[in-house]
């Protein structure tokens, strides 16, 4: 069963979430970001250039150019592969955990798994971000030693940030999940 | 709870038969580790079963059967399978079906009694998980949830989460030994069924190992029974060898020597990591230093570095008499006070012409010394460095003396004007009570110690001008040797053999799992693949990072800035032994 809905992130973009829903109790979430704009490249091209061919108006030292375009290719290539995510995906499986994967726009893939027992809840909280208030979905984890005590937040969608609405969706297939593996983990 | 069955990938094309693994009851989860094809005698199988269970204290069990429909009519297969059930009897019994052909499975989990319906079978979900037998076997989980009493030589194994999993593939590895060319009264597929894959180098180092490493042992226990002989213990060898770099870091080879090539096998994974790490960063070492002796022995670069040492050394000198020439007379237009400065600079300039004297004495060895000092590079890169920081600590002794003698000078100077300046307001410091009290001086200390503290604020320039150049100076070497002290300890302590195993095999090192969704039908369980998902390389040198032998200042920059205002000597480098200020 697949869904996909248009939703908004904090600052104002287009996101696309996904819902699959393999079976009663596994769910995957995908939320899809923006992706590189040419604008945005262009103009950071045209600006780092500019920069070095004034550069070297003042120096006649043809390495500058040379430099500047190494320069930009390896921050192209490093933004790519390490700061751009193209895609955040939130896997939750009844009975044996929550992956949540961000895949890079080099293809780079990082994956997180937490096991179920670990798994106290999963919420939407309040934050002060810069000067505005958002909210974002986080898993809380026990304490392996006190389990009525919360050990670690995990914020969930780091990057992509969607608004209310999209983490209310989320929220609630999570919440029926997570009821049905309460009420199953009960039974002896 | 959704039963778990964790399969093995290389299982799925294997014949009928039964299943056979570990059932952990407290997730839910099966694992299987291999398929028992037919024919069989349960008996025998019995048999196995506890034989394995005794050798690697995992509790195995038949957990179902597997059904591999290769041809259109094998109804009776499916009866006969049934019937197995009655045999092995195993709560809940797992029965697995594929369809030749066909990507989805039917699978069903049934419990023959339950509290309060006796009699009556139910089923259960079940959701399949394939595992790669090979990787997960090979693999060592870090998890930070480990908990520390969980070692290898543990009872039982362990029934937490996923460590479970991996613990158990571990472990039986007695069971992976038979393969299907054995003869044996059972026939099994797991992923060694095959043949067992072996490496003839790998199993020749093996063989030789053994007394390679006796024989490595005993020549270095000669060697540290000669070290530790009395000889050395008598003074000043003992004080010379703890100031030297290159002692320190000859024995902290020594040690990892010793450790690497001990009779002793490892107790576990983690040692087995440090002892690789440790051989492969010492021949990394020779390696390096090899090339570096090569390089120094070809086209005479010997002779030419000792030609061009006793002109070095006389250009250095040349420059600190300049130094003091400066000093002595209006230093960046500070006015000093002409008999002390003229009494200091003298002092330091005839310093000086010692040293180049001496330098010129020794001049016609330099030559032999630097061809034998080139040849300790084939112990290691790490050595000659040391060497090199040592023979820059002793050509560089003058400065050092000199920022001693400047520094006392002050110290001596900043006491007496801390002691007078309390005279000079009525108060004394009381050493019983540790704190400044008041005091009634009579008239003629009053007027002494007045005049005291006026002559010696009035040359307090002088004095800390000389004091300032001088640790100026010193901070400088001291700057050059610690770079050279990082160096040698980034090559000490960086874990290679680690790094190399996270590049080239990934999966040998564990931070987790990761699960991805097979292609789904409705009606049909859910399957996932399990992939390992690798150590992050910041995690893989933190674990594995080999102790140093290097000692970091102790001292924050706050006190450092401290002593250096109070004229304190500063030690930057506080050997193992030396007792702490």
């Amino acid at each position: 069963m697949e869904d996909k809905r248009i939703f908004s992130d904090i600052c104002g973009g287009r996101l696309a979430l996904q819902c699959r829903s393999y079976s009663p109790f596994c769910r995957e979430f995908c939320v899809s970001c923006p992706r590189l704009s040419l604008r945005s490249l262009t103009a950071v091209t045209c600006t780092v250039w500019l920069a070095a061919y004034g550069l070297f108006a003042l120096c006649e030292n043809s390495m500058i150019l040379s430099a500047a375009i190494f320069i930009t290719l390896l921050g192209l290539l490093g933004y790519l592969h390490f700061v751009k995510i193209d895609q955040e995906t939130l896997l939750i499986i009844d009975s044996l955990g929550i992956q949540m994967t961000s895949s890079y726009a080099s293809g780079k893939e990082n994956t997180t798994f937490i096991e179920m027992g670990k798994v106290k809840d999963i919420v939407i909280n309040e934050a002060i971000y810069m000067q505005k208030v958002i909210y974002y979905l986080c898993i809380l984890l026990k304490d392996p030693l006190e389990p009525h005590n919360i050990s670690q937040v995990v914020p969930v969608f780091q990057s992509a940030k969607p608004r209310l609405d999209c983490l209310i969706e989320v929220y609630k297939s999570c919440q029926e999940v997570l009821a049905h593996q309460k009420a199953t983990s009960t039974r002896p | 709870m959704v039963l778990k069955a964790f399969f093995p990938t290389c299982c799925t094309s294997a014949d009928s038969g039964l299943l056979v693994g570990r059932w952990v009851p407290e997730q839910s989860s099966a694992v299987v580790l291999a398929v028992v094809h037919f024919p069989f005698i349960p008996i025998q199988v019995k048999e196995l079963l506890a034989q394995v269970q005794q050798a690697s204290r995992v509790s195995l069990a038949v957990l179902g059967t597997w059904c591999h429909r290769q041809q259109e009519s094998e109804e009776s297969l499916g009866h006969f399978l049934e019937g197995l059930g009655a045999i092995f009897s195993h709560e809940p019994w797992l029965q697995l079906c594929r369809e030749r052909g066909s990507k989805f499975w039917s699978c069903k989990a049934t419990h023959q009694q339950r509290p309060g319906t006796p009699g009556v079978s139910s089923e259960d979900h079940v959701m399949l998980i394939f595992y790669d037998q090979r990787k997960v076997l090979l693999s060592h989980l870090h998890s930070p949830t480990v908990l520390p009493d969980c070692q290898a030589g543990d009872a039982t194994a362990s029934a937490e989460g996923l460590a479970a999993i991996f613990d158990t593939v571990s472990r039986s590895e007695v069971l992976f030994c038979k393969n299907q060319f054995d003869e044996g009264p059972v026939r099994l597929s797991h992923w060694q069924s095959e043949g067992v894959e072996a490496s003839i180098l790998v199993e020749l180092a093996k063989q030789a190992s053994g007394p390679v490493c006796l024989l490595v042992a005993c020549l270095l226990s000669l060697v540290s029974a000669s070290g530790s002989c009395r000889l050395w213990k008598l003074w000043p060898l003992p004080f010379i060898a703890s100031k030297l770099s290159t002692c320190e870091q000859l024995r902290h080879r020594l040690e990892h020597l010793t450790l690497v090539f001990s009779t002793q096998k490892a107790q576990s994974p983690a040692q087995l990591m440090r002892k690789a790490n440790m051989l492969v960063s010492m021949l990394l070492d020779v390696a390096l230093g090899l090339t570096l002796l090569s390089w120094l022995h070809s086209s005479n670069r010997i002779g030419q570095l000792a030609n061009a040492l006793i002109p070095m050394a006389d250009h250095v000198a040349e420059e600190l008499q300049h130094l003091l020439q400066w000093l002595m007379g209006a230093p960046a237009g500070l006015k000093m006070n002409r008999a002390l400065d003229q009494v200091l600079g003298r002092f330091f300039l005839y310093h000086i012409h010692l040293w180049i004297s001496y330098i010129h004495l020794m001049s016609p060895f330099i030559e032999r010394i630097l061809w034998h000092v080139g040849l300790s590079a084939c112990l290691g890169l790490t050595v000659a460095l040391s060497i090199l920081s040592d023979i820059l600590a002793l050509l560089t002794f003058h400065i050092y003396c000199f920022y001693v003698y400047g520094a006392r000078l002050y110290c001596l100077k900043i006491c007496g004007l801390s002691s007078l300046w309390r005279l000079f307001r009525g108060k004394k410091w009381n050493v019983l009570r540790q704190r400044v009290d008041s005091c009634s001086y009579d008239l003629d200390q009053l007027f002494i110690g007045t005049l005291l503290f006026t002559i010696l604020v009035f040359l307090l320039p002088t004095t800390a001008l000389y004091y300032l150049v001088f640790t100026l100076l010193r901070l400088l070497v001291v700057t050059v040797q610690g770079l050279i002290h990082l160096l040698v300890d980034l090559i000490n302590s960086l874990p290679l053999y680690s790094l190399g195993l996270r590049l080239c095999r990934p999966y040998r090192l564990a931070a987790g799992v990761k699960f991805h969704v097979l292609e789904h039908e409705a009606g049909r369980p859910l399957r996932l693949l399990m992939q390992i998902n690798p150590l992050p390389y910041s995690s893989v040198v933190h674990t594995y990072r080999l102790p140093s032998s290097g000692c970091h200042p102790k001292h924050s920059w706050g006190s450092l800035c401290r002593k250096l205002f109070f004229g304190e000597l500063i030690y930057p480098w506080k050997q193992r032994g030396d007792k702490q200020d």
